[in-house]
């Protein structure tokens, strides 16, 4: 057991190892674009070229003349320490943006990730238990319907809907200016959930039925299965019976489900805040790819990679504590 | 799926490679042996591919109802580009109603253009993408989940490292980077760059499944036989197989759409093709005027084109997977089919994003 812990460990810091390397290697490989522009135009406005290279070596981490491996160090131990290097167009510690913009989008994902698995577990479970009836076909219905449209499609007609319409909540931004904890908690705390409902009701509406239709595949399984109809015969309470028998049994899978999840909206994040212009990190992102902000872009890359690394990490070092059932560090006679 | 018929022809005669000339006795026999014609071999290809899944297709109405809307885009990229003549500004008069001239039927834009004709014509690049994306997701992780399920061991464990590592790795920013980095034109690489890590997920499911069917009889039975690794997965495991990787490959395409669209939306993908992500971009720029001028409809219809094709995907994997699917127990029990106890519960339905 201790050897899968330690295993698994090893294989998350290898990823994230992985990705650093990876953006390491992206860096070089992108296309001139910013650092050359910068340089050209802070030339011919006649700064001093050894104060030019300086200015962007504090961008980015970038050193040419370095050699590579030194380089490479560099940037490692540059992102151990937390330096994700500056933005180009905010003309800011990416590091800093990233911390102001970060918890707005950790607020809504989480919520409409929690919100889809709260209503998807008890609409899946209703469906289930009513499978063949009209309220099963109209939900499956309901929940295919649902999960052909894009989450951005459905905020871009919330939006026309709630916010030009019927002028109900904001058409965007994560809340009004001049408002801020400064101007009374709750205040602040209401405002940004006006904010935040639209972006949080489009993901939830987007990704509700397709979960929904899994825990309702999951409770048919459940339900026919022989430790089901064993209970029902020794005659225990139906209320014990859907809730001791079939719904943990139900739900157990799609708690992995659960935290991949929140990691996968999190770079859904991206589209979602720019069609809300909802100032979180994936707009942020966007901004980054737009200007070719590289360290911007590069580092918000990093954090979003992370969160999920460390998700999937904790959905798999918990998964054996839930369910006991489970051994980890299976062997297979090799063929 | 049903047990196979099989008729003489198709059998390999181990017979008759048993009494060879020098008369030792071996179970091997190579491709050679087995007097299959390209016609047999065609024919049998139809069968499982196409023939067989298409009975059992059509007793879903999902699938049919999916397979008809899917189909009605097939022809609307081959046959549809071919005879609506492509979008050009000035081709209308500027912001004509819908549904008021036939010149513009779905109405034009404020530059002039059919809405019609984007929509058509955004359609051949979405399938091009579609199939590329699909094709590579599920061929690499039927590819990597089949020998690290098989093989088991070290194979295993290095293959499903990787794919870890590669699942672990957010796909939208990692596929916005790579946009950015390499500025993709062609709609068949960029199907393939929006599914670059989709196949990670997909082949650990695989690999799930393949670890239940290696310890099944006609496969033990073909190991102790000889039978090379290759010829046991491409035989006895995939044949399987087919059906979950039929149902996925739906899923990667749905997702496809979804990214795609979503990449156009942000303007990230080179704007040199036209897509229903690009007018929605365009529309959805002007949403306050839009609203002011009651010309919602340029918003409306690029949306409708995109839930179309979402909604026949998605309507072919649920009806695909519950076809193909006797594991399902249902507890009406006249309509409960076979029920095999060989279950794993890493079904379909743990893979959808």
């Amino acid at each position: 057991m201790t050897n899968y812990y330690l295993q698994r460990t090893a294989r998350a810091i290898l990823t994230i190892w992985v990705v650093i390397t990876a953006t390491f290697g992206m860096i070089r490989l992108l296309p001139g674009g910013p650092l050359a522009q910068l340089e050209a135009k802070l030339l011919r406005q006649g700064v001093p070229a050894g104060q030019v290279d300086a200015m962007l070596q504090t961008y980015q981490n970038v050193h040419p003349d370095k050699p590579i491996e030194v380089q490479y160090i560099d940037y490692v131990v540059a992102l151990l320490q937390g330096d994700l290097g500056t933005s180009i167009s905010r003309n800011k510690p990416v590091m800093s943006i990233i911390a102001d913009a970060l918890p707005w989008t950790i607020f809504v994902m989480v919520t409409a990730t929690f919100l889809i698995f709260a209503i998807a577990i008890v609409w899946g479970a209703l469906m289930a238990y009513r499978e063949g009836g009209s309220f099963d076909l109209f939900s499956s219905a309901a929940s295919i319907v649902l999960s052909s449209i894009p989450f951005y499609v459905i905020g871009i007609a919330l939006i026309i809907v709630f916010g030009y319409q019927l002028e109900l909540l904001p058409t965007g931004y994560r809340s009004t200016s001049g408002i801020d904890p400064e101007s009374g908690l709750l205040v602040f705390f209401l405002d940004a959930l006006d904010h935040a409902y639209l972006p949080i009701l489009s993901m939830v509406l987007a990704g509700v039925g397709l979960q929904a239709l899994a825990m309702r595949g999951n409770a048919i399984q459940v339900l026919g299965a022989d430790y089901v109809r064993v209970a029902r015969l020794r005659g225990l309470p139906d209320r014990r019976v859907a809730v001791r028998y079939v719904a943990r049994n139900a739900i157990l899978p799609m708690y992995t489900g659960f935290l991949t999840l929140i990691g996968f909206n999190l770079g859904g994040s991206v589209i979602l805040e720019e069609v809300f212009n909802y100032n979180g990190i994936g707009y942020y992102m966007f901004l980054g790819l737009d200007n070719r902000d590289y360290p911007l872009m590069m580092g918000i890359f990093l954090i979003i990679t992370t969160a999920l690394v460390i998700s999937v990490y904790v959905a798999d070092l918990t998964y054996g504590l839930i369910d006991p059932r489970i051994t980890t560090g299976e062997s297979n006679e090799t063929y | 799926m049903k047990p196979t018929e099989t008729d003489g022809g198709e059998q390999p005669s181990i017979v008759a490679t048993a009494t060879d000339e020098d008369g030792s006795f071996s179970f091997e026999y190579d491709d050679d042996d087995i007097e299959i014609t390209h016609r047999e071999r065609a024919r049998e290809l139809f069968d499982e591919l196409i023939y067989k899944p298409a009975i059992v297709a059509v007793k879903d109405r999902r699938t049919v109802i999916g397979g008809l809307i899917f189909l009605g885009y097939l022809l609307m990229g081959s046959v549809g580009v071919l005879f609506y003549p492509a979008p050009t500004s000035n081709q209308v008069d500027r912001s004509i109603a819908p549904f008021s001239t036939m010149d513009a039927p779905l109405g034009s834009t404020a530059i002039g253009e059919d809405v019609l004709s984007m929509i058509i014509h955004a359609t051949p690049e979405m399938l091009q993408m579609i199939f590329a994306g699909g094709i590579f997701a599920t061929g690499i992780a039927t590819l990597i989940g089949t020998v690290a399920g098989y093989k088991g061991g070290r194979i295993d464990r290095a293959i499903t490292s990787f794919s870890d590592a590669a699942m672990s790795i957010p796909g939208l920013p990692l596929i916005m980077v790579l946009a950015v980095v390499f500025r993709p034109s062609n709609p068949w690489v960029i199907g393939v760059l929006l599914t670059i890590n989709y196949w990670a997920g997909l082949g650990r499911s695989i690999r799930s499944q393949v670890l239940t069917l290696r310890e099944a009889p006609y496969v033990e039975a073909s190991r102790t036989m000889g039978v090379s690794t290759w010829r046991i997965l491409r035989k006895d495991i995939i044949p399987n197989l087919m059906p979950f990787i039929l149902v996925n490959f739906a899923n990667a395409a749905r997702y496809v759409v979804f990214t795609s669209v979503g990449l156009y939306y942000l303007g990230i993908l080179p704007t040199s093709v036209e897509n229903w992500g690009l007018q929605l971009d365009v529309a959805y720029k002007n949403a306050g005027a839009l609203v002011a001028d009651g010309n919602l409809y340029l918003l409306v219809f690029p949306m409708v084109a995109i839930m179309g094709i979402a909604l026949s995907l998605i309507l072919l994997a649920q009806g695909l997977d519950r076809v193909f699917n006797p594991r399902v127990r249902t507890r009406l029990a006249g309509e409960s089919e076979s029920i095999t106890d060989d279950a794993d519960e890493q079904r379909s339905t743990e893979l959808i994003h």
